[in-house]
């Protein structure tokens, strides 16, 4: 029997301008021992599935339809049936490990409390288990660790902790909802690792919510796609991944930034075979001089014993017209040194050269002229646009900087060509940026960076916050705006598929250090260093076979490497 | 090609359009739905009316004292009856509102400039110069604004020009917080980022984006310090510091009041009292509106 049959589900959110169909008709079970993956794009209404199985939907919402957990009905049942249910029956891993968690209450107490919940359990007894669980979800010293408040933990063990509490009633069903979105694709692929073995060992059925196809590849039996509040196809995930059906799902599938990676066994090229002598100089230093050039740059922030030392003898240099990627995990100071290069954080030692100038020795005017040549991208679409001005004024804003005697008849022309650069209607010009999708926020972003025609653009994770499909309009636009104005472009990014397209060369960054750089095809396809082979295998691409091939390769190797 | 082929997927955003398009507008409509920000509004509305509009159509002299009217209880020729040296007592709520008001407001609007702007340079500049700026005002805030008031009151006398700068300069403390932490917020949005890395001047960034989006707090700051004020109007005046005889306050009426009420003459402090407790109250609720109104987040 199935343990979670959602039969014609629907959820209606009332809200101050009317009532909003969120989910409408979804069917679906999730058998025991399965993983059933429900995916799909912001606003699909995939979390609200999950909510709403769980009886957890917000006081605005209605549920219409059937939600059958374990034989109990969840629509419409009462709170304290409800409670009974949550925790022991089915349980849920939410996709924040920060908040999650109390600050406030060591962990193993966290655990005990869940355990004691449900049972008639000794407060001993519990404790006890709760460092069992830890132990199960692979926290070394699990007694030690039990002790622990939530911010002494690193966020995968966080999560670890989070999954721990889960399972702490051997429940028949998990939820979980984007557990490895908030974390690196290292700690991404240990906690899949851990997932699916608890789900093996135990038969637990699992209804997984995220938006990641290789998540879905790594981990998913069957596939739900969901698409406005629907279910568009459903099937195994061979199937679904591979063979697709319903266009949206193909649309979605072909968006998805795939990783080219070396075959199995191939060896790296010889020196000498590598492609034009000239470009392959790791640092790129080819004759003509960068656009901005960070030599020996450290950043540290704070002083003495709590002293970060974010940036540490870094070397970046991007040439006109190229593109350089700085990828690298959370606390590796990629961000830092983007905004190194911006100006905006001054290094503790070393060089800074923005267009053959010190940044730090010009002054007035030429500093002013240097820092028109900038343009800047930044991550949050919410946070990058003045929600007080109209996507015109937005964009305006650098002309008005730089440009102050421009008559306001060039303004609106020059805005409108941005528009069209950008593949914006000029209608969009008078609107409030709180009226646009976060795609159409980033290239009113791209449009501000624009306008001055720059030599250099800096871009800070500019598609991290958006969807893949629209993820890939906004890469598009970029590249075909590079090719035309042949502006040189330095891409900070923690996805590595989406720096293999894009960028020429790439720098690959840890903990404030450089492991390694060079140009993309040699750096990404052929690592040099331990650092960025194992970055590069924990990256799940989103296809079954080949990711169940690439799995197996990397738990060899990290056998290996512990034998 | 892919912007057609791949419809950007309508998160909760497009989905739930809203009706009116301008931030303002969408406020009035939130403050408008808020009962009793509006029963507020009106009574403010109404008071204002009363102190400055009713003087003309309920003439009475406070100025010269009647002993011959003195202590009468409400009645066809004074609705309110007379105090003790036969001042009017509806004429003399409507006489010392205006003072009440007039202190309550210029006072409330004088600490939220004066925290706006130590508040914003302290957030804005960061550093130590921020740390000396708010050392200063834990330090202000240390000392009770009582002390320093009857401190003062005991030096000099002031009229209502000294009041409202007395009172302005001890309440400004708790607004300036208040905006650091707004501006504290703001300065790292990636808007004003990018206007800094491209080379905005500091005037721009505050002028441009700091200010035009810290107005809703200081709107409501501000409409909470006035409140605040007027209490503190009262408080000040019910001590006999306030201003000086034969001009008065809802606080220096309570206070000329308190011993005639124990002979039985409510009327003395009973409209005084209940004309504070409702303006006091009414400034809370237009605050408590505006900052639903104001938070677009919040919904």
């Amino acid at each position: 029997m199935s343990i979670l049959t959602t039969t014609d589900l629907g959820v209606a959110f009332s809200t101050e301008s009317g009532t909003v169909d969120a989910v409408r008709g979804v069917s679906l079970h999730v058998e025991p021992g399965e993983t059933l993956a429900l995916v799909g794009e912001s606003g699909s209404g995939k979390s609200t599935v999950a909510l709403a199985a769980m009886g957890l939907l917000s006081g605005n919402a209605t549920a219409r339809g059937s939600a059958v957990v374990d034989g109990h009905e969840v629509v419409g049942a009462p709170e304290t049936a409800l409670r009974r249910l949550r925790g022991s029956t089915v349980s849920m891993v939410f996709q924040e490990p920060a908040t999650a968690l109390d600050p406030l209450t060591r962990v193993g107490a966290q655990i005990a409390e869940v355990i004691r919940n449900h049972g008639d359990v000794s407060a001993s007894d519990a404790a006890a288990r709760a460092v069992d669980l830890l132990d199960r979800v692979g926290i070394p010293s699990p007694a030690q660790r039990a002790k622990a408040f939530p911010f002494q933990l690193s966020g995968g063990q966080r999560q670890r902790v989070v999954i721990a509490m889960a399972i702490a009633n051997s429940p028949k069903l998990l939820i979980a909802d984007e557990p490895t979105t908030a974390l690196d694709v290292t700690v991404q692929a240990e906690i899949l690792e851990l997932l699916r073995r608890l789900a093996a060992d135990t038969g637990t059925g699992v209804l997984l919510v995220t938006h990641n196809m290789g998540v879905v590849a790594d981990f998913a039996d069957r596939v739900a796609v969901m698409l406005q509040g629907e279910i568009v196809e459903t099937g195994g995930v061979e199937d679904v991944l591979l063979r697709p059906q319903h266009d949206y799902t193909k649309r979605l599938l072909a968006a998805v930034p795939r990783l080219a990676v070396a075959p199995a066994g191939a060896a790296a090229p010889v020196a000498s075979v590598a492609p034009v002598a000239s470009v392959d100089v790791p640092d790129g230093r080819h004759g003509a001089a960068p656009v901005v050039d960070l030599r020996d740059v450290s950043v540290t922030f704070g002083r003495g014993a709590r002293a970060v030392h974010a940036l540490q003898g870094i070397d970046i240099a991007v040439h006109a017209g190229e593109t350089v990627g700085l990828v690298g995990e959370s606390g590796s100071g990629k961000s830092t040194a983007a905004r190194v290069a911006l100006g905006l954080v001054k290094p503790t030692s070393g060089s800074v050269q923005l267009f053959g100038s010190d940044l730090r020795t010009a002054r007035g005017r030429d500093r002013r002229a240097l820092r028109s040549g900038i343009g800047v991208v930044l991550q949050d679409p919410v946070a990058s646009l003045d929600a007080r001005m109209s996507v015109a004024e937005c964009i305006a804003e650098p002309l008005a900087v730089h440009r102050r005697g421009m008559s306001s008849a060039d303004r609106r022309t020059r805005i409108d060509e941005v528009l069209d650069a950008v593949r914006l209607p000029r209608t969009l010009a008078s609107r409030a940026p709180r009226e646009l999708s976060g795609g159409q926020r980033q290239r009113v972003s791209l449009a501000r960076a624009l306008v001055l025609s720059p030599r250099l653009l800096v871009a800070d994770e500019p598609t991290s916050a958006l969807d893949v499909s629209v993820q890939e309009t906004v890469l598009e636009v970029l590249r075909e705006l590079q090719d035309d104005l042949g502006f040189a472009c330095l891409f900070v990014s923690h996805d590595l598929a989406v720096v293999q397209q894009f960028a020429e060369r790439v720098v690959v960054m840890r903990q404030g250090v450089i492991e390694e750089q060079g140009t993309t095809d040699t750096t990404l396809l052929h690592p040099t260093t331990d650092y960025t082979r194992r970055l590069l295998a924990a990256v799940p691409v989103p296809d079954p076979v080949l990711q169940r091939q690439r799995r197996a390769e990397r738990l060899a190797t990290l056998a290996a490497v512990d034998a | 090609m892919t912007a057609q082929l791949a419809p950007e997927a309508p998160g909760a955003a497009s989905l739930v359009q809203p009706v009116a398009s301008t931030g303002w507008r969408l406020a009035v409509r939130r403050f408008r739905h808020n009962t009793l920000a509006v029963i507020g509004l009106v009574v403010i509305v109404v008071i204002v009316l009363f102190c400055f509009v009713g003087p003309f159509l309920y003439p009475t002299d406070q100025t010269h004292t009647q002993l011959s009217q003195a202590n009468l209880g409400p009645g066809a020729a004074h609705w309110l009856g007379t105090d003790a040296v036969g001042h009017d007592v509806l004429g003399r709520l409507m006489f010392g509102g205006k003072v009440s008001l007039m202190v309550g407001i210029a006072a409330g609007i004088l600490a939220t400039v004066v925290g706006t702007l130590w508040g914003s340079v302290a957030g804005y500049v960061g550093g130590w110069v921020d740390a000396v700026m708010m050392r200063v005002v834990d330090a202000g805030i240390a000392i009770p604004a009582l002390f320093i008031l009857l401190v003062i009151s005991a030096i000099t006398t002031p009229g209502v020009g000294g009041l409202i700068v007395i009172l302005g300069f001890v309440s400004w403390l708790v607004p300036s917080r208040l905006i650091r932490a707004e501006t504290l917020t703001l300065k790292n949005r990636d808007y004003v980022l990018t206007l800094r890395a491209i080379g905005g001047s500091h005037a721009r960034a505050i002028g441009k984006h700091l200010l035009p989006n810290s107005v809703s707090t200081i709107v409501v700051a501000a409409t909470f310090q006035v409140a605040d004020a007027i209490l503190l109007v009262a408080y000040v005046s019910y001590l006999g510091l306030g201003v000086q005889a034969p001009a008065t306050d809802w606080g220096g009426m309570l206070s000329a009041g308190l011993t005639a009420a124990y002979s039985g003459r409510w009327w003395l402090i009973v409209p005084p009292g209940l004309a504070v407790i409702l303006v006091v109250c009414a400034f809370n609720a237009v605050g408590d509106g505006l900052r639903d109104a104001f938070d677009v987040r919040g919904r």
